[in-house]
């Protein structure tokens, strides 16, 4: 059988080639590594893009060297990639992809991801899908240019960009199906002998609901995806309405259609999507912060049935993005009320993290930097979006630049602080080397400064009335002139922001080959299993040299009566003496 | 050392499944939410309709008042009836391979791919008659939700015709190999394959009243 002999042939370390070895593994770990440079690669792309974008915003019409001036086309695809290149190939590929790959099997004590060969096939879907979505600019009339949204009954008739976005999103959806059913499995049946549920650590809970919203919420969004192609392909019209006229005259279709289906269908997505850029992040500060305070997390339980509660009304609030298309005070106070519930168990987390801080004797090591900083930029990102989720305040907010600045700030000072905190993190496990210290604070402070240049301005424009994805930057409005000047403070910290992320390329880079090499496996003296793996760096396939037994919480840091400053999750307790043998029996 | 996944063959103690057996459950939950999407959008498109279906019938050219005057009942039926029947092949195919009966897994797996052959072509010949008065999914929205709700369930039951396919012929190697485990795992792979199947089964018992009867 060909699995056996696969696994078999990496194992023992027989010669296997390059590509076996790198491009068709079934190692979750270099699945994962595949995942975190390809999302890296284009996390990278998507921010050059809104750096032309902001270009544009703050010198309208100023030529770009090699580029020339931005045509409004130009701006309208580099818009729609920008978001959808973030979120689909960028942030969740690196935090559930990468991290999750990597982190997971190895937390709860697995030799490899349930389905190894289906996790190679989520890579290759994730990879062509995001390969079909950069090809979309070489196609006549560029990509898509309907935004990340994709509303028609605009992207129904938009030129051939849109429907290979819509080809690009059923691969990238297929690749997070089989990846959330794999995550799933994988959590649900190879959890070691001892680790039960409540044993797990934090960010292996976050993954978990992650692959749930996953594998629920991506279904309909593909059901619309199909709908939108059935229009563009088979000239249905499940999304324009009778009578619809457009520039070039009345459209010839049947009509009868709805856009606010695609409306409700795509939301239903992409509110659960939120939480699933959110959680993983979280769960990587948890385990910073864990082991960078010495302390077990305040309130684990508490925080995991936080965690469940939000991945179950994730599910109720999507039509909080759509208060201003008329749907009714009806719904809209029912999404009102669900959305306010929602951010109870938000901010229950948060303040779990926070309180872990409270006496900790913290070091300021560089991921712990990261993870701090996530902290209060999620909160200002969480706080801003109270006043979207209240019909009233949100119509006049809706579609200004205050709402581009909300969401920003929950996930680029928020997830993205987190994943470097992460890469900062696990790149000893990794490599077996560490990144450098230096080059890692200035990222760091350089990072979270121009990020807050970038985005705080927008939520002062936002409130000016200043509206989003204008070609001008608001130029062409009167109201707007008050706050112009803001364009270019935040193009200015755009362009600071992409100077900064330098030395994290270059420490990046440099260290795979030529870092301190770590001292011990593991480094950060913490307890979880991937600390526990087999010593050898990189961690071989198979990750144990012995399958590993639980005894303990998480995060025992420590623990009073102790004389271990911490207890890794697989140490066995010593033998009980008499004494204590009968005391128990006694209790 | 092999590196071998644990519960591949056997079910865990306290979960009380194997890995492929949890792994189809939640796909066909995935699945669910698909099919659950598709359903909520003809409920959705179906509300906002002035007339429902919203078209003549093909003969007396008069507005048809009830889906059935444009669609083909008995042909649905029939393939409910061959769709049912393929579910019960499958499910001894899976049965034989249990009592280790293997040209009784031949026989009825066999069944089971000609019913779902049967299926598609009854289909053909529906959605022929369609083109051949003209009509199609860009016609109305009724025709178009008929055609990509009928069209991907028929999807569906390709795919599933290429996988029993694969383990009625190439795939039969593993059971052939005569090694215990092996044959276990094959009989697991026809347990979760018949899950899917009749998976696909349900999605068309609710298709076929909702959109060819109420």
């Amino acid at each position: 059988m060909a699995t056996k002999d696969d696994h078999a042939g990496s194992h023992e370390g027989h010669h296997v080639g390059f590509w076996r070895k790198y491009w068709f593994s079934t190692d979750h770990k270099v699945i994962g590594i595949q995942y975190g440079i390809t999302a890296l690669f284009f996390l990278l792309f998507g921010f050059i893009l809104m750096l032309l974008m902001r270009w544009q915003l703050a010198s309208p019409g100023v030529e770009i060297p090699l580029l020339g001036a931005l045509t409004p086309e130009m701006y309208n695809q580099f818009g729609a990639m920008h978001g959808t290149i973030m979120v689909f190939m960028g942030i969740v590929p690196l935090a559930v992809g990468a991290f999750g790959n990597y982190v997971v099997p190895l937390q709860i004590g697995a030799i490899d991801m349930a389905f190894p060969r289906l996790n190679m096939a989520s890579y290759h879907f994730f990879f062509w899908g995001g390969i079909v979505m950069l090809a979309s600019f070489f196609v006549p009339q560029g990509a898509a240019k309907a935004g990340w949204t994709s509303y028609p009954p605009l992207a129904d008739i938009e030129t051939m960009g849109q429907t290979m976005w819509l080809w690009g999103m059923v691969l990238l959806i297929t690749s997070s199906l089989l990846g959330a059913i794999n995550f799933l499995t994988t959590i649900i049946q190879l959890r070691t002998e001892g680790m039960t549920f409540f044993r797990m650590p934090f960010f292996v809970w976050t993954q978990f609901v992650t692959a749930f919203l996953l594998l629920l919420a991506f279904p309909p969004l593909e059901a619309a995806g199909f709908l939108q192609l059935a229009d563009r392909l088979l000239g249905t019209s499940f999304f324009l309405p009778s009578g619809l006229v457009t520039a070039e005259g009345p459209l010839e279709v049947s009509g009868g259609g709805s856009p606010l289906l695609w409306q409700h269908l795509f939301w239903f997505l992409a509110h659960p999507e939120v939480y699933v850029l959110i959680l993983p992040a979280m769960g990587i500060v948890a385990e910073i912060v864990a082991n960078n305070t010495r302390k077990p997390l305040w309130g684990y339980r508490l925080m995991v049935y936080s965690l469940i509660f939000l991945g179950f009304m994730s599910f109720i609030v999507w039509a909080h993005h759509m208060f201003i298309t008329g749907m009714g005070t009806a719904i809209s106070a029912f999404f009102q009320v669900t959305t306010m519930i929602i951010s109870i168990p938000s901010v229950v987390i948060l303040s779990a993290l926070f309180i872990t801080l409270w006496g900790g004797s913290i070091r300021f090591s560089t991921p712990m930097l990261f993870a701090l900083g996530f902290l209060p930029m999620f909160g200002i990102g969480g706080l801003t979006g109270l006043p979207l989720g209240l019909a009233p305040t949100d119509i006049p907010l809706h579609d200004t630049y205050y709402v581009i600045g909300h969401f920003h700030y929950v996930v680029a000072p928020g997830t993205i602080l987190a994943l470097f905190a992460g890469i900062y993190y696990w790149f000893p496990k990794m490599t077996g080397r560490t990144l450098n210290d230096t080059l890692g604070k200035v990222h760091f402070w350089g990072t979270i400064i121009s990020m807050n240049g970038i985005f705080f301005p927008m939520l002062i424009q936002g409130l000016a009335g200043v509206s989003r994805r204008l070609f001008d930057g608001g130029l062409a409005y009167s109201f707007s002139e008050p706050v112009l000047e803001y364009n270019m403070v935040m193009s200015v910290s755009a362009a600071a922001l992409f100077l900064f992320q330098f030395p994290f390329i270059i420490n990046f880079f440099m260290s795979m080959k030529g870092g301190k090499k770590v001292e011990k496996a593991n480094h950060w003296d913490a307890t979880t299993l991937e600390w526990s793996a087999t010593p050898i760096m990189p961690v071989p396939h198979g990750n144990f040299e012995t399958v590993p037994r639980v005894y303990r919480d998480p995060y025992e840091y420590n623990v009073p009566g102790s004389d271990q400053p911490y207890l890794s999750q697989d140490l066995a307790p010593p033998p009980a003496t008499r004494a204590e043998a009968l005391e128990k029996v006694e209790a | 050392m092999e590196l071998l996944i644990p519960y591949e063959v056997t079910p865990r103690r306290d979960t009380g499944v194997n890995n492929a057996k949890l792994g189809i459950w939640l796909f066909l939950a995935s699945e669910v939410m698909l099919f659950g999407g598709l359903f909520a959008a003809y409920i959705f498109l179906r509300m906002g309709a002035d007339a429902w279906p919203g078209m003549e019938t093909f003969d007396t050219h008069e507005m048809a008042t009830r889906a059935d005057q444009v669609l083909s009942v008995p042909l649905a039926t029939l393939n409910t009836v061959i769709l049912i029947a393929s579910s019960v092949t499958m499910v001894l195919s899976w049965a034989s391979l249990k009592m280790d009966n293997f040209k009784g897994f031949r026989l009825h797996m066999g069944l089971t791919i000609l019913l779902a052959l049967g299926f598609l072509v009854v289909k053909a010949f529906e959605y022929g008659s369609k083109f051949s008065h003209h009509v199609g999914p860009d016609t109305n929205i009724f025709l178009g939700i008929y055609f990509v709700l009928t069209g991907l369930h028929a999807l569906h039951v390709t795919g599933g015709i290429i996988v029993n396919a694969y383990f009625w012929g190439p795939g039969t190697r593993m059971w052939l190999s005569g090694n215990e485990r092996d044959k276990a795992h094959f009989t697991n792979r026809i347990e979760i394959a018949g899950l899917y199947w009749h998976f696909v089964d349900l999605v068309w018992i609710f298709l076929f009243p909702m959109i060819y009867l109420v």
